[in-house]
């Protein structure tokens, strides 16, 4: 008896793993989209709240009705940052689940990784990560919604012509985020008659710059001081900055637009300039903009919901799922080709990220607008018109 | 008569041929062929990497350094040198080779595990130099691999793959068997059981370990090769710690010593985390947990102690 039960166990447990690795075979009154997310790891914090977000969103679709009168199915896999792991589980979804559209890819490894599998299948993809590369050379079912480090290039050069600025010093950081903004900087200073006439780095744990700043200061004509860094770094160049009396403006990166950041910096971040998306300053839009409701809707209902400080990271996916579902609504069905179609011919939407107008030759959509530049003033955001 | 089955040179090999011919036909869709193919894949490092941990009893914590070598030298050299694919994965081979013997050499002429500390460091600088290096690897966002050509034939598909990494993991059993039953591998055992009494025998204990640390170094580098070509994009974690640990892992899981038992470890580490997926959150925790089962209840590895408690219930 005994034995026999340990028997009906075994197989119990054997059948539900069989069953799960199967996968559903989905019901066909339900739309499936996917999504490969680095959920933990060292890109947790993008992928956990894009996560958080999507499955928020879904069920709120799904509580309203859902899309073209069918309910939305999502489904999550954890890559947790490994290029190998997304493209396994972008197989899966093409293969196994059977999705019509995917949103995510939390860093531009693991979107490059999964290119090939979804522009085989034909199945549209938004991803979710930074580089420039995902887009350009535009691909034909590749999207992605975050703006790009040369955008925020572009956005602080712009903001130093207007100063009347044209000798710049740059100091950057020597990770992934700092080195290829620091390339896309060198590359799109020229068209703004911008030269950088110092240009120096540190490394992922120095804990003071005071010599590479001081090498700065010391060159012949630097008018502001650019930082493309992310993490713990900026926080420090812009201490040292401070002690070493250093009086033309600096610039940070869209990387550190955080309260840490103000946190971290003190009284030395004031003054300092950085550009940002809307979401970061959602209540001091003006309500004239068109972007106010979208974003102040979103932080509200996502610190509500996940009791967590909204980040720009979430707003990506509600941008991506957001422009997914508005393109299957004009497409009328579930064909991914039409869904496609649908997506690049996204004009006037607006997202977290700013105002998404896509094209054949643009896969982003968006524009300089997307990005509001920023003056830290007494501990706080302020908007520089 | 199992015993007697083990021993023989084409068992192991034969066994794993026909695991790969009969997996095929029961396969429902090009996903878990591709499943199939990275568990190969692993597995062939972990072959070399078996050699290296059940027979010289020493531990390499950066094998994954020779899997990024092997990877990178597929991605760089086609796309900086126009040398073909294959050329590439026989020079990446060969660099692993070379870095091998120049790490193990002064190291293995000492006792005891400092070839975990030094391995662990080399690890660490060929993940350091992959994601700083950015005008040749891509950096930490990777870079693309140019597709496998022979003569008219474009490799791709999760078919092509899962035949061509299947056959390499049998090829690479069977050279690791033949390892182990050659002269070698005598000496190799003899080093296992006891350092001391090999030495008092004549044994080059330092000679012999070097030999299989340069091997299983170039299983690595095989395997990291062909994941690449597979994926046609690599990224540093290929290289990383975490990956390194992954191998070890699946040596000491599937049993170390045991060519079947590293197919049987790759398939577990590979084939598990997929099954999980079910379990969403708690995913992490029942692979640490049954991980531990494992361990706990299969002490010297999946493969040993089981074929030890089937022997042992026959007689």
């Amino acid at each position: 008896m005994q034995k026999s039960r340990k028997w009906i166990g075994g197989v119990a447990a054997a059948t539900l793993a069989l069953g799960a690795f199967a996968g559903g075979a989905g019901a066909a009154d339900t739309i499936k989209i996917g999504a490969s997310l680095s959920v933990t790891g060292p890109a947790a914090f993008l992928g956990d709240p894009e996560a958080r977000t999507l499955k928020m969103y879904v069920d709120d679709i799904n509580a309203a009705g859902g899309v073209n009168g069918k309910q939305l199915e999502l489904v999550v896999y954890d890559d947790a940052g490994d290029a190998n792991n997304a493209r396994t589980f972008a197989t899966r979804l093409v293969e196994d689940d059977g999705v019509i559209a995917v949103v995510g890819g939390s860093t531009t490894g693991t979107t490059m990784a999964m290119v090939p599998v979804y522009e085989e299948a034909g199945i549209p993809f938004i991803s979710l990560a930074g580089a420039v590369v995902i887009i350009d050379p535009v691909k034909e079912f590749v999207f992605k919604t975050p703006h790009t480090d040369k955008m925020a290039c572009e956005k602080i050069f712009e903001d130093m012509k207007g100063r009347g600025i044209s000798k710049i010093g740059m100091i950057s950081g020597s990770g992934g985020f700092d080195k290829s903004m620091r390339e896309q900087c060198l590359g799109v200073a020229g068209n703004y008659g911008i030269e950088v006439v110092a240009d120096e780095t540190y490394g992922p744990k120095d804990a003071d710059m005071t010599p590479q700043l001081t090498k700065i200061k010391g060159t012949d004509g630097v008018q502001a001081v650019v930082n493309p860094g992310f993490g713990q770094g900026p926080a420090i160049v812009t201490r040292n900055y401070r002690q070493l009396g250093i009086d033309v403006p600096l610039y940070q990166s869209h990387g550190v637009a955080s309260k840490s950041f103000i946190d971290l910096a003190g009284e030395a971040a004031e003054g300092v300039r950085l550009p940002a998306a809307a979401l970061l300053v959602g209540d001091k839009l003006p309500n004239s903009d068109p972007q106010k409701a979208v974003v102040t809707g979103y932080k509200s209902k996502y610190e509500e919901t996940t009791g967590q400080p909204v980040s720009t990271f979430g707003g990506h996916a509600y941008d991506g799922l957001m422009i997914l579902v508005e393109a299957m609504k004009r497409a009328g069905s579930e064909d991914p080709a039409a869904i496609r179609d649908e997506i690049e011919k996204t004009t006037g939407f607006i997202g977290t990220g700013g105002e998404v107008n896509m094209s054949a030759t643009d896969h982003l959509g968006l524009d300089l607008s997307a990005f509001k530049m920023l003056e830290i003033k007494d501990g706080d955001w302020t908007i520089v018109q | 008569m199992m015993r007697r089955l083990m021993s023989n040179r084409l068992a192991v090999p034969a066994i794993l041929s026909l695991l790969v011919v009969g997996l095929f036909f029961v396969m429902p869709s090009s996903f878990y062929l591709r499943v199939a193919a990275l568990v190969w894949i692993s597995a062939l490092a972990v072959i070399g990497l078996n050699l290296l941990m059940g027979y010289a009893g020493q531990v390499s914590l950066g094998h994954a350094g020779f899997f990024g070598v092997g990877a990178y030298s597929v991605a760089i050299l086609p796309a900086q040198f126009g040398l073909h694919p294959l050329v590439s994965l026989i020079v990446g081979a060969l660099a692993a080779a070379l870095l091998a013997f120049l790490v193990g050499r002064p190291i293995l002429k000492l006792k005891g595990h400092y070839l975990a500390v030094a391995t662990l460091g080399f690890g660490i600088l060929v993940f350091m130099v992959i994601g700083n290096e950015a005008w040749l690897t891509g950096g930490p966002d990777g870079m693309p691999v140019p597709r496998l050509v022979l003569g008219d034939w474009r490799v791709r598909g999760g078919e092509a793959w899962y035949w061509i990494t299947g056959a390499l993991m049998v090829v690479g059993s069977w050279i690791a068997v033949n390892l182990v039953a050659s002269p070698t591998g005598r000496a190799l055992r003899a080093l296992h059981d006891s350092e001391v009494a090999a030495r008092v025998v004549g044994v080059d204990v330092a000679r012999y370990k070097l030999i299989v640390f340069v091997i299983s170094a170039v299983y690595a580098s095989v395997a990291g090769s062909t994941l690449a070509l597979v994926n046609g994009f690599i990224t540093p974690d290929a290289a990383g710690f975490l990956h390194s640990i992954q191998l070890v892992t699946m040596v000491v899981l599937g049993g170390m010593g045991s060519v079947l038992g590293s197919v049987v470890g790759a398939a577990v580490l590979i084939v598990l985390p997929q099954v999980l997926t079910a379990f969403h959150d708690y995913e992490h925790l029942l692979l640490g947990f049954l991980m531990m089962a494992f361990m706990i209840l299969l002490r010297a590895g999946i493969v040993p102690s089981l074929s030890a408690a089937f022997a042992g219930r026959r007689a």
